[in-house]
């Protein structure tokens, strides 16, 4: 079963990135619908991924929580300057998550999750007028995380966590502005690895200030993903030896930062939850995208992205209107990791905010229907990847940048 | 709880309507951009081989798509332009064939040779294009390689029976709409909202591009009589262009025309130096001692007998130095001292190679084709015979002083006509010359590099040294979109002219 779960995760996931960055904040069909928060919510086995110490505190002894995503994302660019315009077409993508969480004893609970944290899928139309700097991209990382919380009294609980990482990456460019082979069609190179992997941890506390009121913590650590195994294909070269490329391999390394959630959760009115969460994404990690041709002819691809960290404010709100309904709703606001002048097209993403809402049925005392959605509304920006250089010499690529998505999700809960 | 699934409801609604990312001032959007009182609805373009597209020495599909026109009918698209058509040739391989037979030569390309160095080639491989089917015309598009201004509205010149015997274009021929089209009459058929018209290049350029081997035929204003390399008389150029500019904008058409470039802009003029025969001092004076009677005894004596002048003399002594020295050349512009010498008693084979013969000077110019020539045996045999040292450059690879003057003389008098017509008609002027001049004489600095004519690396220019790059031509459309702006009040962006390609690596 577990094989089969892989696989599906594996052939059918993909996500758009709609998080700073290439993050992506999908974790949950009951966490997103309230503005992806849940560090210290307790209420399903998204725990696992929010705040794993929080699983010694779930009512039932087995919690299982799957669903998924479908991302309709969009990126709009316009250059007022040569009337160039640009909307990418990335198609539907479909991030899909599962944990699980096992009470083993009183104070000792396990839990298992697959998940998506990181990833990306962009695709313009070929040659367009950034083409020099990106065609496409697909980028996904599966995040597969053990962790055990104890529990050291009713108030608190700790957690720690391994997390396995692997990752694939897909990305397409035109290799300049202007080169092409005989025929006119320009020359691109396909940068390709599979299966890169590394290992994680992750870390977490809750504290019960109150049967109301929750604080919880999570950490969750830096992974490098280092493609020793990639491979780069050239396409339309000139047959020329003042243009060396040819096919060969090649390293590259992507960070996937380290996260550092704070929150809080309360009760209020017997029916009602609120909960915030303060995220600190270190993408300071992500310096530059560099990338190692194998063959010592072709020049190494140096891409400067000097990301900075970024903090993203989360609010949520719960309502149990009935006994079969829970209403959820929430907001954040995400902010852009990119600093100024290097606002590069394959994360082409501005400070951004979010609107989500949700809303569970459940079924019976076992089976709870997630249902969520998120509106990513970013306000349109004006800005330039000022590092790319033509034959030595700096070659700004600007305009004006929207982007926005929709995301309808939904998932299961199973109690036993 | 009706509420939150109405709100809901909105919310879910609300982000499928805005799921597209609308700016709030599209360029896409009518009316971001506008044509001010120009109307770019139809646009015509005419011209010669630089309207056409041509570059690398042949007319290719590559070329043609970065024709400066068609790279402004882009831009016009976002202000009310439409389609623009072009008679696209069958490859990019260039060369034309008649019937099956090639009669123009493949496209250039930048090959590297065995050690290392590049330089252009032909392309090999057999091209596609046969002139001898018409592919029906007119086109938006009316370049025509090889015109010259009263070539527009000739009859015939598009009549591809005519075009093995040079009385017809090639190019013409196929896409002429009948043997009797005229390129004028086919572009002014289309009815054009905008038009724009660049000839007279060729009017000057074939005669110098062949190094001053034709005639200046200013004052003589029956071209028919003309052969290809001579200068066009300016007032035949005035009035043949006076009656395209009225035909084009017999509709009420806007427009822009576009001045003639000088010959020092072009790299095939600007590459090869004036000194390029090394000599140590032995050679040098081994050399000299050979025309030391000559300077000193038959010189003086032409002078003396009133044949030369004094500044001929100077201009014909020979003097080699230890260095790099000027080579020597046949000067058409030289009095032919031929006959006299050989009554004088010197062999014929003497005569003729003192004749007309002198050094090349700092202020002349060496075309690009002369570099394959220079230091090379005229007959493989003899290693007496290089050619700039025993043998003299012919006429065809000087463009000497005297004729870059009539050259210059003849594309001011253009130059003048066309500047005045635009003033007179409101058309919009461009001056091409001025522009081309900064490229050649400081660069001119775009988005990611400087543009400069220097050969093969400047960027501007390809490999014919003559026509522009896709760069070249896509910073030549910037300019004219630029005049067009200023003279009509529109506002059709220019391109990022770093996203042109410059010359083609390739090597057969």
């Amino acid at each position: 079963m577990k094989k089969v779960l892989l696989l599906a995760i594996f052939t059918l996931a993909s996500a758009v990135m709609y998080a700073g960055g290439y993050r992506v904040a999908l974790q949950g069909n009951k966490s997103l619908a309230m503005g992806h928060t849940g560090v210290a919510v307790v209420n399903s086995a998204e725990l696992v991924f929010h705040n794993p110490a929080g699983l010694v505190f779930l009512e039932n002894k087995l919690n299982v929580s799957v669903g998924g995503f479908g991302v309709f994302s969009k990126i709009a660019y316009h250059n007022e300057l040569t009337g160039a315009s640009e909307r990418t077409d990335s198609g539907v993508s479909t991030p899909i998550y599962a944990y699980a969480s096992y009470q083993a004893t009183d104070w000792l609970a396990l839990g298992l999750g697959v998940y998506t944290p990181y990833g990306s899928a962009v695709k313009y139309d070929d040659d367009w007028a950034g083409s020099h700097l990106i065609n496409n991209i697909e980028l996904q990382a599966f995040y597969i995380q053990a962790s055990a919380a104890i529990k050291v009294n009713e108030y608190f609980s700790f957690s720690g966590g391994f997390i396995y990482a692997t990752g694939n990456v897909n990305f397409n460019r035109n290799l300049s502005r202007s080169l092409t082979d005989l025929e006119g069609n320009r020359s691109e190179v396909t940068i390709d690895a599979k299966g890169v992997s590394n290992t994680g941890w992750t870390v977490s506390a809750m504290f019960n200030v109150s049967e109301k009121f929750r604080l919880g913590a999570t950490y969750r650590s830096l992974i490098r993903l280092t493609a020793d195994e990639a491979t780069a294909e050239f396409e339309n070269i000139p047959n020329s030896p003042g243009t060396p490329f040819a096919d060969t391999g090649a390293v590259a390394e992507l960070p996937m930062p380290a996260e550092m959630t704070v929150g809080l959760s309360y009760e209020f009115c017997e029916k009602w939850l609120f909960a915030f969460d303060l995220n600190t994404t270190f993408w300071g990690e992500y310096e530059s995208l560099d990338i190692d041709f194998e063959n010592p002819a072709i020049p190494d691809s140096f891409n400067a992205r000097n990301y900075k960290n970024s903090i993203n404010a989360r609010f949520g709100l719960q309502y149990e209107a009935s006994d079969r309904f829970t209403l959820r709703g929430g907001y954040y606001y995400d902010q852009s990791p990119v600093q100024a002048g290097y606002f590069a097209p394959e994360t082409p993403r501005n400070d951004s905010n979010n609107y989500t809402a949700g809303i569970s049925f459940k079924v019976n005392d076992r089976f709870d229907i997630d249902a969520s959605f998120l509106f990513v509304h970013s306000i349109e920006v004006d800005a330039s990847y000022d590092y790319y250089l033509d034959g030595g010499v700096a070659a700004p690529f600007g305009g004006t940048y929207k982007t926005n998505a929709f995301v309808p999700g939904l998932g299961l809960t199973y109690k036993l | 709880m009706k509420n939150y699934i109405k709100i809901t409801a909105a919310v879910v609604a609300l982000g499928f309507i805005s799921c597209e990312p609308e700016f709030d001032n599209p360029v896409e959007d009518n009316g971001f951009y506008t044509s001010g009182t120009a109307d770019f609805t139809n646009y015509v373009a005419v011209g010669n081989s630089l309207t056409a597209g041509y570059a690398d020495g042949a007319l290719y599909i590559t070329g043609q798509e970065n024709s400066y026109p068609n790279i402004m009918a882009n831009q016009f698209a976002l202000a009310g332009g439409g389609e623009f058509t072009q008679p696209l040739v069958n490859d990019n391989t260039g060369g034309l064939l008649l019937g099956g037979t090639q009669i123009t030569e493949n496209r250039l390309v930048l090959a590297f040779d065995a050690e290392g160095n590049p330089g252009p080639v032909r392309l090999e491989g057999t091209p596609t294009t046969d002139v001898a089917n018409n592919i029906g015309g007119p086109f938006n598009n009316m370049g025509v390689p090889g015109a010259k201004s009263f070539h527009l509205g000739a009859a015939g010149y598009g009549n591809v029976a005519g075009v093995a015997s040079g009385a017809a274009n090639p190019y013409f021929a196929r896409f002429a709409t009948s043997a009797n089209a005229t390129v004028i009459g086919d572009a002014a058929s289309l009815n054009p909202t905008f038009f724009s018209l660049w000839i007279g290049n060729n009017d000057i350029l074939s005669y110098a591009t062949s190094g001053g081997s034709g005639v200046d035929q200013t004052g003589n204003l029956d071209p028919s009589t003309y052969e290809p390399n001579d200068i066009t008389d300016p007032n035949v150029f005035a009035s043949v262009y006076s009656a395209q500019v009225n035909a084009l904008s017999a509709g009420g058409a806007k427009g822009a025309l576009v001045n003639i470039a000088d010959v020092t802009s072009i790299p095939y003029f600007t590459t090869v130096p004036t000194q390029t025969i090394p000599l140590d001092a032995a050679t040098a004076g081994a050399l000299n001692a050979q025309f030391t009677l000559y300077n000193t005894q038959v010189l003086p004596g032409f002078v003396a007998a009133g044949l030369l002048t004094q500044e001929e003399a100077d201009l014909r002594a020979i003097n080699f130095q230890a260095g790099v020295n000027f080579p020597i050349m046949m000067d058409d512009d030289l009095t032919d001292l031929t006959d006299i010498l050989i009554s004088q008693g010197i062999p014929a084979a003497t005569a003729g190679l003192l004749g007309q013969l002198r050094q090349v000077k700092s202020d002349d110019l060496v075309v690009l084709t002369a570099s394959s020539v220079i230091g090379t045996l005229a007959d493989p045999e003899n290693p007496q015979s290089v050619i700039g040292v025993a043998v003299p450059l012919g006429d065809q690879f000087v463009l000497t002083a005297t004729e870059q003057a009539r050259v210059a003389a003849a594309a001011a008098a253009y130059n003048a006509v066309i500047e005045g017509l635009a003033a007179q008609n409101d058309l919009a002027f461009v001056d091409a010359k001025s522009a081309l001049g900064r490229v050649a004489e400081t660069g001119v600095a775009f988005n990611g590099g400087v543009l400069t004519s220097q050969f093969v690396t400047g960027g501007a220019f390809s490999l014919d040294g003559v026509h522009p790059s896709p760069r070249g031509y896509a910073f030549t459309a910037n300019a004219i979109i630029t005049a067009v702006n200023a003279q009509y009040g529109s506002t059709i962006p220019t391109v990022d002219i770093g996203n042109y390609a410059t010359v083609t690596l390739h090597n057969n």
